[in-house]
C-alpha cells in the first residue's frame, strides 16, 4: 500500500503521515460507529429505542453531535491539580492505543509495520495505558480518582499476565511473533475439509485460551463485568472524574480504540485475521479489510452484549478471578496445547 | 536510621472521603461521611438533613386536617399511596368514622400496587448500584404500568392527593378492575424473568450474599422494621401481625430472609424479600379484586367539615420500607395540635454504621442500596 501510495503522491514523507494515518481514520471512524452502536445495543436489550433523532435515520449523527458538544465544552482544569500532567494524560492514553494499531495486519495489502517482533511490542506498548491512567488519576488530586486509578493498575498489570499467556500459546503453534505471518500461516480451508486454518479450529486447547483471552480482553478495556476503574455508581466515575470536554473525550476514545485493539489481536490470532472464512472466495486485499473489521466488531458487540447484561464484580473478587482461577488454568492450557503440537 | 525510613515510607494514612450529597448511589442526598483504610471502610457516619422540608411544622400550620394529605405524599414520593392511606387512617380512627367497603377494597389494591412499583424501584436501583443497568430498566417498564393506573384514576403519577379523609376524591373508572386484573396476569412472569436476569446471577450472588449481615438481635435492638427486618429471618409485618384496614380478610404469606445463598440477614435476602413480597402483594390484589363490591359511594362518609373531639392517637402502616406511624394530637381548632411521622427509612438508616464496618467501599454502595432508603422519608 505504501508503494501504491508513494506512486500517486510524489512527495514520499507526505505519503508515508497518509500511510500512518490509516489506522487513525478507522479509529475515529469506528469510534464514532461503535458508540452509536453501543447506545443502539443497550436500547434494544432493555427493550427501548435508543438515539432516533439526530441526523433522522436511527439518530446515526448523534455521535457526531456528541462530539461537537464535547469540543465546545469549556476547559476546566482543577485548581489543585498537577496541571502538566492534567494535560498529558489523555493524549498519552490515546497515544498509546494508536500506537499498537502499527502491527495489526489490516489486510494482505496493509499493515502499518511488519516488524519481527509485533506481538511483543503490541503487548509492550499497551502497558502505557496503566501508566497514564494512573497519571490521570494522580494529577486530579482527587480522592475518587485516586482509588479508581489504584483499582485500575492492580486490574490492568494483574490481567496483563493471562493475556500474554494465551497469546504465547497461540504463539507456540504459529512460531512466529509478526503478526502478519502468523495471519497468512490461517490461510485456506482443509481441517475437516471444509473448515478454515484458523488457529482455534487448528488446536483444540486453543478454544480454552481464546475463552481465557476473552476474559481477559473484558478486563483488559474495563468492560463490565470488570469495569471496576471507573464504576459510576461507586467511585462516580474513577479517574475520569475531574476530567470534562474533549479531555474527557480522549479518554472516551481511547477506550474504544483499546476495546478495538484487543477485539481485532483476538481476530488476528484465534480467527484468521484478513483471511476469508470461505477459502479464495471473496479473499484479496479489500475483502480482506472487510472481513478483518468484520470479525473485530463482531468480538466488540459481544462485549457491548455482556456490559448490558451482567453486574459488576468486587475488586476482590476481580483478583481472585485473574489470580486463582485464570492465571493457573492458562498456564496449564498453555502446557497442553504445547503437548498437543508435539504429538500431532 | 534507614528502618526507620522506610517504615515511614511505607505508613498507611486512612483517608476521609465524602460520598454524597451528590453521588450516583446514596440514591437521594445522603452524605456519607467514609474513612478508608485502602478500601476497606473502618468507619461510616451519615449525614442527614438535606431534604427537609418541615413536614411536621407545616401540618400543624394546616387549617384543615385534609389538607396535611398533599404533604404526607410528599414524605416517601415513590410509595405516596401508601403515606396517604396511613395519615387518613389515623384522622378516620380519630374521628371514628366507618369507611364503605368499596372504598376499603379500593385503597388496599392501590397500596398494594404502590407497593410493588416501590418495590421495583428499590429493586432496579439496588441492581444498578451494582452495575447492573438492565435490569433497572425492566423494572421501570413494569413500574410504569403501575402509574399509569394511578394517573388515570387520580390525575397524577407521583403525588396523588387520592385518598381523602372518609373515603376517595373520586371514584375510580370502569377501566380499573380489569386493568389492574390485567396487569396482576402479566407481571407474574416477569418477576420469574427478574429471577432469572438478577437474583439467581451468580456475580450478583457474589456481591450481595454475606455482605452486610444485619442479625436478628441487631434489627430488632435498632428497631429495624419492613424488609430490613423481615430479611433478618424476623417475621414481622403490620398487615398480619396488627390488621390494619381489611387487610385480616387477605390470606398471605410473609417472606423472611432465609440465608439460601449466604448468610440469614445479608444483603441479598434483604433483597429478595422484596421480590416475594411483590407476588404477594399481586395474591392480596388478586382476592381484593375479586371480593370488591361494584357499586357504592366512595364520597359517602366523607365529612364536609371535619369537626374533632380532644385526643390523640398514634397509627402504623406497613408500607414497603417499613412501619410507619403518624401520631396525631388534635384540639379543638381545625388544624392539628401536633403531627409526628415515625418513618422507617430514618430508623433502618440508623444500623448503617453497625453494619458496614469492615466492608469494602463497594459493599458499601450494596448496603446502602438494600436498605431501600427514600431520603425525602428519612427527613421529612
Amino acid at each position: 500500500m505504501l508503494e501504491f501510495l508513494e506512486n500517486i503522491i510524489p512527495s514520499s514523507p507526505v505519503a508515508l503521515v497518509v500511510f500512518a494515518l490509516f489506522p487513525m481514520v478507522i479509529i475515529i471512524v469506528y469510534a464514532l460507529f461503535a458508540i452509536w452502536l453501543e447506545r443502539k445495543v443497550a436500547g434494544f436489550i432493555q427493550d427501548r429505542l435508543g438515539p432516533m433523532r439526530t441526523g433522522g435515520f436511527h439518530g446515526w449523527a448523534q455521535t457526531i453531535a456528541d462530539m461537537l458538544k464535547l469540543i465546545q465544552k469549556e476547559d476546566i482544569i482543577p485548581k489543585d491539580a498537577s496541571s502538566f500532567l492534567f494535560k498529558l494524560a489523555p493524549f498519552m492514553i490515546f497515544t498509546a492505543s494508536y500506537a499498537a494499531f502499527a502491527v495489526i495486519p489490516f489486510s494482505s495489502g496493509y499493515i502499518g509495520s511488519n516488524i519481527n517482533i509485533g506481538v511483543f511490542y503490541l503487548l509492550a506498548i499497551t502497558s502505557f495505558l496503566t501508566i497514564s491512567i494512573i497519571m490521570a488519576s494522580w494529577a486530579s488530586n482527587n480522592k475518587w480518582s485516586l482509588v479508581g486509578g489504584m483499582r485500575t493498575a492492580a486490574q490492568m498489570v494483574s490481567y496483563e499476565v493471562p493475556t500474554i499467556v494465551t497469546v504465547l500459546s497461540v504463539l507456540i503453534v504459529a512460531g512466529s511473533m509478526n503478526l502478519m505471518t502468523i495471519t497468512e500461516m490461517q490461510t485456506g480451508n482443509d481441517i475437516m475439509g471444509f473448515l478454515p486454518n484458523w488457529f482455534i479450529f487448528q488446536n483444540p486447547f486453543l478454544i480454552v485460551a481464546f475463552a481465557i483471552f476473552a476474559i481477559s480482553m473484558l478486563a483488559e478495556s474495563h468492560r463490565v463485568p470488570f469495569d471496576l476503574p471507573e464504576s459510576e455508581s461507586e467511585l462516580v466515575a474513577g479517574y475520569q472524574t475531574e476530567y470534562s470536554g474533549m479531555r474527557w473525550g480522549m479518554f472516551m476514545l481511547a477506550e474504544y480504540a483499546d476495546m478495538l485493539l484487543l477485539s481485532l489481536l483476538g481476530a488476528t490470532l484465534f480467527f484468521g485475521g484478513w483471511n476469508s472464512p470461505f477459502g479464495t472466495f471473496m479473499s484479496g486485499p479489500i475483502w480482506g479489510f472487510g472481513w478483518f473489521m468484520l470479525k473485530g466488531m463482531l468480538l466488540v458487540f459481544v462485549m457491548m452484549w455482556i456490559r448490558w447484561t451482567l453486574p459488576r464484580y468486587r475488586v476482590d473478587q476481580l483478583m481472585h478471578i485473574c489470580w486463582s482461577i485464570l492465571i493457573p488454568l492458562s498456564f496449564v492450557n498453555f502446557v497442553l496445547v504445547a503437548l498437543w503440537e508435539m504429538i500431532f | 536510621m534507614t528502618n526507620q525510613i522506610t517504615a515511614n515510607i511505607h505508613e498507611t494514612k486512612e483517608m476521609t472521603i465524602n460520598m454524597g450529597p451528590q453521588h450516583p448511589s446514596t440514591h437521594g442526598v445522603l452524605r456519607l461521611e467514609v474513612v478508608l483504610n485502602g478500601e476497606v471502610v473502618t468507619r461510616v457516619h451519615p449525614h442527614i438533613g438535606y431534604l427537609h422540608r418541615c413536614f411536621e411544622k407545616y401540618a400543624e400550620a394546616m387549617d384543615d386536617y385534609s389538607k396535611v394529605i398533599p404533604y404526607t405524599d410528599r414524605i416517601d414520593y415513590v410509595s405516596a399511596m401508601n403515606q396517604e392511606h396511613g395519615y387518613v387512617i389515623a384522622v378516620e380512627k380519630l374521628l371514628q368514622l366507618e369507611v364503605p367497603e368499596r372504598v376499603e377494597y379500593v385503597r388496599v389494591i392501590l397500596a398494594e400496587l404502590q407497593r410493588i412499583a416501590s418495590h421495583l424501584l428499590g429493586i432496579g436501583t439496588f441492581g444498578l448500584d451494582l452495575g447492573a443497568f438492565t435490569p433497572f430498566l425492566y423494572c421501570f417498564i413494569e413500574r410504569e404500568k403501575i402509574l399509569t393506573i394511578f394517573e388515570k384514576i387520580s390525575g397524577a403519577r407521583l403525588l396523588y392527593n387520592y385518598i381523602c379523609v372518609g373515603g376517595l376524591m373520586r371514584d375510580v373508572p370502569d377501566s380499573f378492575k380489569p386493568e389492574t386484573a390485567d396487569f396482576v396476569k402479566t407481571f407474574r412472569p416477569k418477576i420469574k424473568e427478574l429471577n432469572d436476569l438478577l437474583s439467581y446471577n451468580q456475580i450478583f450472588i457474589d456481591r450481595t450474599a454475606n455482605i452486610g449481615v444485619l442479625p436478628a438481635e441487631v434489627a430488632l435492638n435498632y428497631a429495624a422494621s419492613g424488609p430490613m427486618l423481615r430479611g433478618s429471618g424476623v417475621s414481622w409485618d403490620l398487615r398480619k401481625n396488627d390488621p390494619y384496614s381489611i387487610y385480616d380478610r387477605f390470606e398471605f404469606d410473609i417472606p423472611v430472609g432465609t440465608g439460601e445463598v449466604g448468610t440469614v440477614g445479608d444483603c441479598w435476602d434483604r433483597y429478595m424479600v422484596r421480590v416475594r413480597e411483590m407476588e404477594q402483594s399481586l395474591v392480596i390484589i388478586e382476592q381484593a379484586l375479586e371480593q370488591m363490591p361494584d357499586e357504592g359511594n366512595v364520597m359517602e362518609a366523607v365529612p364536609k367539615r371535619i369537626r374533632m373531639k380532644e385526643g390523640e392517637i398514634y397509627v402504623r402502616t406497613e408500607t414497603p420500607r417499613g412501619e410507619l406511624g403518624y401520631y396525631i394530637i388534635s384540639d379543638k381548632s381545625s388544624s392539628p395540635f401536633r403531627v409526628k411521622v415515625r418513618a422507617p427509612s430514618f430508623v433502618n438508616l440508623s444500623i448503617l454504621p453497625a453494619i458496614s464496618r469492615g466492608a469494602l467501599l463497594s459493599d458499601l454502595v450494596a448496603i446502602v442500596g438494600s436498605i431501600d432508603i427514600v431520603l425525602g422519608e428519612v427527613d421529612r
